[in-house]
C-alpha cells in the first residue's frame, strides 16, 4: 500500500480523463453565466474561479510531465459523429505543444480574468462579460486540445464568435459594432480558405485526426515523389495557411487587429496574448509534418511573416493610440512566429508564441490600468510623467517593454535570439536582416511608447488609481515575462529543428546590439522632442500618414472590395433577375386589359358582337 | 300569286329592322319589341316555306314559335318591370352592373 503510494506520489500520475475538465470548467461555468443571473459575487466567483480551476490543472499536468519529452495523454467523450469513412471523436489529445498552448491559455487567461475583475467592476454587463469571455477560453481550449481537424475546427470558430462578441462588447456605439463585424468578416475569409483546405485534406488522406494524417501525409506525398502529390501538398498547407493568416492577422488579412482594440482592454490582452492570434501559429505548429513536405508552402510562411513584421512595425512607429500600437507590435511579433515555422523551427516559433504572451498580456493590461487612470485617454502624447504616479503600473510597462524590444536578460531576448539563430541555421540570410531590422524598430518603437508616456512632464493628473486586483496580476505576470528563458524540452523533441550552423561573430553581437542601440536612438531622439511634433517636410508628411494607416490597407481593401460591392448593391437594388419576371408579369396584365375590355356589361355591345360575329361567320360559311 | 322572292325579301328587311331595333334602342322595351319583329320575320319566313312546298310543317311550326313568343314575351316583361321598380330606368346602358 505504502509504496504503491510512494510510487505515485513520485510520479504523481494523475488520471488522464482530467484534462476533460480543462476546457469543460470554463464551458459549463459559461452556460451558467448565459442562462442564470446570480449575484455579482458568484458571477466573479465563477468568470474567475473556472478559470483559475482549469489553470490549476494544466498546473498539474505540467508538473505530472515535467522533465518528461515523449508524452501523450488522450482523453474524450467518445464519438461525436460518424458518416461512411469519416469518424469523428470528441477526443482530446494532449503532448508538448498542447501542454505549453494550455498553460499559456489558462495561466495568462486566469490572470486576466483576475485583472477584469477590476477593470469592468463598473460596468453594468459583468454577467455577459464574462460569460463570453470563459466561452472564448473555452472554445480556444477546445481549439488547442482536439484530436481532429473538425474538432480544432469547432474551437476555432468559437474562437472567431467570441471575438466578435467581445470587441463589440459596448455594443451601443456603432464604431464598436463595425469593428466587431471587420474582424469577423476578414477572419471568415481565412476561415473559409482552412474549411475548403480541409474538405482537400480529407479527400487526399481520408482522415482528419491530426496524428494520423501527419503521417499519412508523408506516406502519401512523401519527398521525391511525384510533382502532382507534391503540389496537392503545397496546395492544403497553403489553404491552412489561408486560416492561420486570418486568425493571426498576418498579410493580407492583417487590417481587422488595429481595430479590434475597440473592445474593453483586458479582452484585447486576452486576444493578443492568450487566445485568437495564437491560433494560427499554433495550427501550422500542429501540422509542421504536414508543412515540411511542402518546402513552397514553408518559403510563403516564411515569406509572409517577414513581410507582415516589417509592415506592422513601421505602422507601430506613428501610431498615437497606445492600444493600437500593442495591435501593430502584436502583429509584427507573430510575423516573427510565422517567420519562425516558415524556416522549419517550429519550437522556438511556440516558444516566442510563449513569451509573447506573458510580455503582451503585460503591456496590455497596464495599458489597461493606465487608461483607466487617466480619464479613457488612448493618445500617449497627452499622457506623459505618470512614472511617478503610477509606479506599478510604470514598472510593468517598463518590464513588457523591455521584453518586446528583447533587451539581454528578458524573456523576449532569448525567445527572438533563437529566432534569428534558426533563420541563420535555415539560410535565408535576406530574411536574417529583415528580422534584425524588425527587432530594431521594435525596439525603437517600445522605447518611444515608454518615453512619450512615462517621462518628461505631466499633461494629466491621473483620477484612478487602479485597484488591487488589478496590481496583483500585474506584478504576477512581470515574472515569466522576465524569467520564462527556457524552451519547453518537450517542445524540441516534437519538433526537432535543422542543425546547428554556428553563428558568426556579426550574426553573434548584432541581434543584441540591436535594440540597446534602438533605444539609444528613441531616447535621444525624445530628448530632441521630436516625437509628437510637427514634421516639417510634406513628403515626410505623407510618409507618415501611410505609416499611420498602416500602410493604406484599410483605403485599397475600401476601394477594391467594398465599394464594388457596394456599387453592385445599388444597381442591383431592383433586382435585375426580377427585371424579366416583370415584363412577364407586365405582358399578362396587359392581355388581361385587353380580354376584360369585352366583358363591359353593356348589353348593346354585347348584341351588337353576337350580330358581327354571326354576319361574318355566315359570310365566311357562304363565301368560301 | 305573289313571288316567293318577295316574300324573303319582306322576311329579311323585318329581321334587319329587328336586328337594328335590338343594337341600337337603349330602352329595354323596344329592344323586346325588336326581337318580337325578328321572330315574327323568322315566322313569316316558315310560312312562305311551307306554301311554296305545299308543305304543312311550317305552319305547325308558326303555332310553335308563337306560343314560344308568347311565354317568353310573358317572362320577358315581368323582368323588365322587376328591373323598373329597382333601377326606376330601363336605359341598358345604365344597367351595366354585370360589367367584368
Amino acid at each position: 500500500m505504502l509504496t504503491n503510494f510512494l510510487s505515485y506520489g513520485v510520479d504523481m500520475q494523475i488520471p488522464d480523463s482530467l484534462l476533460m475538465l480543462i476546457p469543460l470548467l470554463p464551458f459549463v461555468s459559461s452556460l451558467i453565466l448565459i442562462f442564470v443571473n446570480p449575484p455579482k459575487k458568484i458571477v466573479t466567483l465563477l468568470g474567475v474561479g473556472s478559470v483559475g480551476c482549469a489553470a490549476l490543472i494544466a498546473l498539474l499536468f505540467n508538473i505530472s510531465l515535467w522533465g518528461q519529452t515523449d508524452y501523450v495523454i488522450k482523453a474524450g467523450f467518445g464519438n461525436w459523429m460518424t458518416i461512411d469513412k469519416l469518424v469523428i471523436n470528441f477526443d482530446f489529445y494532449l503532448d508538448a505543444l498542447s501542454l505549453v498552448m494550455i498553460s499559456i491559455i489558462t495561466g495568462v487567461g486566469f490572470f486576466i480574468h483576475l485583472y477584469s475583475t477590476g477593470f469592468m467592476d463598473e460596468d453594468t454587463d459583468y454577467r455577459r462579460y464574462f460569460a463570453y469571455l470563459n466561452m472564448f477560453v473555452s472554445a480556444m481550449l477546445v481549439l488547442v486540445l482536439a484530436d481532429n481537424m473538425l474538432l480544432l475546427y469547432l474551437g476555432w470558430e468559437g474562437v472567431g464568435l467570441c471575438s466578435y462578441l467581445l470587441i463589440g462588447f459596448w455594443y451601443k456605439n456603432r464604431d464598436n459594432n463595425m469593428a466587431a463585424n471587420k474582424a469577423f468578416l476578414m477572419t471568415r475569409i481565412g476561415d473559409t480558405g482552412m474549411a475548403i483546405g480541409l474538405f482537400l485534406l480529407f479527400y487526399q488522406l481520408g482522415t482528419l485526426n491530426i496524428q494520423d494524417m501527419q503521417t499519412q501525409a508523408v506516406a502519401v506525398w512523401a519527398p521525391g515523389s511525384d510533382l502532382q502529390g507534391n503540389s496537392m501538398a503545397t496546395l492544403c498547407c497553403l489553404l491552412l495557411l489561408a486560416g492561420a493568416v486570418g486568425k493571426s492577422a498576418q498579410l493580407p488579412l492583417q487590417n481587422w487587429l488595429p481595430d479590434a482594440m475597440a473592445g474593453p482592454t483586458p479582452v484585447s490582452a486576452l486576444i493578443h496574448a492568450a487566445t485568437m492570434v495564437t491560433a494560427g501559429v499554433y495550427l501550422i505548429a500542429r501540422n509542421t509534418q504536414l508543412f515540411q513536405l511542402s518546402p513552397d508552402a514553408m518559403f510563403v510562411v516564411a515569406l509572409v511573416g517577414t513581410c507582415t513584421l516589417l509592415l506592422a512595425a513601421t505602422a507601430a512607429m506613428v501610431q498615437n493610440d497606445v492600444k493600437r500600437i500593442l495591435a501593430y507590435s502584436t502583429i509584427s511579433q507573430i510575423g516573427y512566429m510565422f517567420l519562425a515555422l516558415g524556416v522549419g523551427a517550429g519550437s522556438v516559433a511556440v516558444f516566442h508564441l510563449m513569451t509573447h504572451a506573458f510580455f503582451k498580456a503585460l503591456l496590455f493590461l497596464s495599458a489597461g490600468a493606465l487608461i483607466y487612470s487617466v480619464h479613457h485617454e488612448h493618445n500617449i502624447f497627452k499622457m506623459g510623467g505618470l512614472l511617478k504616479k503610477l509606479p506599478v503600473v510604470a514598472a510593468s510597462f517598463a518590464v513588457g517593454c523591455a521584453a518586446l524590444a528583447s533587451l539581454p536578460f528578458t524573456s523576449g531576448f532569448f525567445s527572438k535570439e533563437s529566432i534569428l539563430e534558426k533563420i541563420v541555421d535555415s539560410g535565408h540570410t535576406e530574411l536574417w536582416w529583415a528580422a534584425v531590422i524588425g527587432a530594431f524598430i521594435t525596439a525603437f518603437y517600445s522605447g518611444r511608447l515608454f518615453f512619450v508616456v512615462f517621462l518628461g512632464k505631466m499633461q494629466q493628473e491621473p483620477n484612478h488609481t487602479p485597484t488591487k486586483t488589478m496590481h496583483i496580476a500585474l506584478l504576477v505576470l512581470i515574472v515569466p515575462s522576465i524569467f520564462a528563458w527556457m524552451q519547453p524540452q518537450g517542445l524540441i523533441a516534437l519538433m526537432p529543428g535543422l542543425p546547428s550552423k554556428g553563428l558568426s561573430d556579426l550574426q553573434h553581437w548584432l541581434p543584441i546590439f540591436t535594440p540597446i542601440a534602438a533605444l539609444m536612438l528613441a531616447f535621444g531622439l525624445y530628448r530632441a522632442n521630436f516625437f509628437g511634433s510637427e514634421l516639417k517636410s510634406p513628403a515626410l508628411q505623407s510618409i507618415h500618414q501611410l505609416l499611420k494607416s498602416g500602410w493604406g490597407f484599410d483605403f485599397i481593401y475600401h476601394h477594391l472590395f467594398v465599394l464594388p460591392f457596394k456599387w453592385l448593391c445599388h444597381i442591383n437594388r431592383n433586382d435585375i433577375i426580377d427585371l424579366f419576371y416583370r415584363r412577364l408579369e407586365d405582358t399578362a396584365r396587359l392581355m388581361h386589359g385587353f380580354v376584360t375590355g369585352f366583358q363591359n356589361g353593356r348589353l348593346r355591345s354585347y348584341s351588337a358582337s353576337l350580330v358581327l360575329f354571326c354576319v361574318l361567320a355566315i359570310s365566311w360559311v357562304v363565301l368560301k | 300569286m305573289i313571288s316567293i322572292h318577295w316574300l324573303l325579301f319582306l322576311s329579311l328587311a323585318l329581321f334587319s329592322i329587328g336586328v337594328y331595333g335590338v343594337v341600337a334602342r337603349r330602352n329595354l322595351l323596344f329592344i323586346l319589341l325588336s326581337l318580337e319583329i325578328m321572330l315574327n320575320a323568322v315566322v313569316l319566313l316558315f310560312i312562305a316555306g311551307s306554301s311554296f312546298h305545299g308543305n304543312p310543317d311550317g305552319q305547325i311550326m308558326y303555332l310553335l314559335i308563337l306560343t314560344l313568343a308568347a311565354s317568353e314575351v310573358a317572362v320577358g316583361l315581368g323582368l323588365v318591370i322587376h328591373m323598373y321598380r329597382q333601377h326606376h330606368t330601363l336605359d341598358v346602358d345604365k344597367l351595366s352592373q354585370l360589367r367584368g
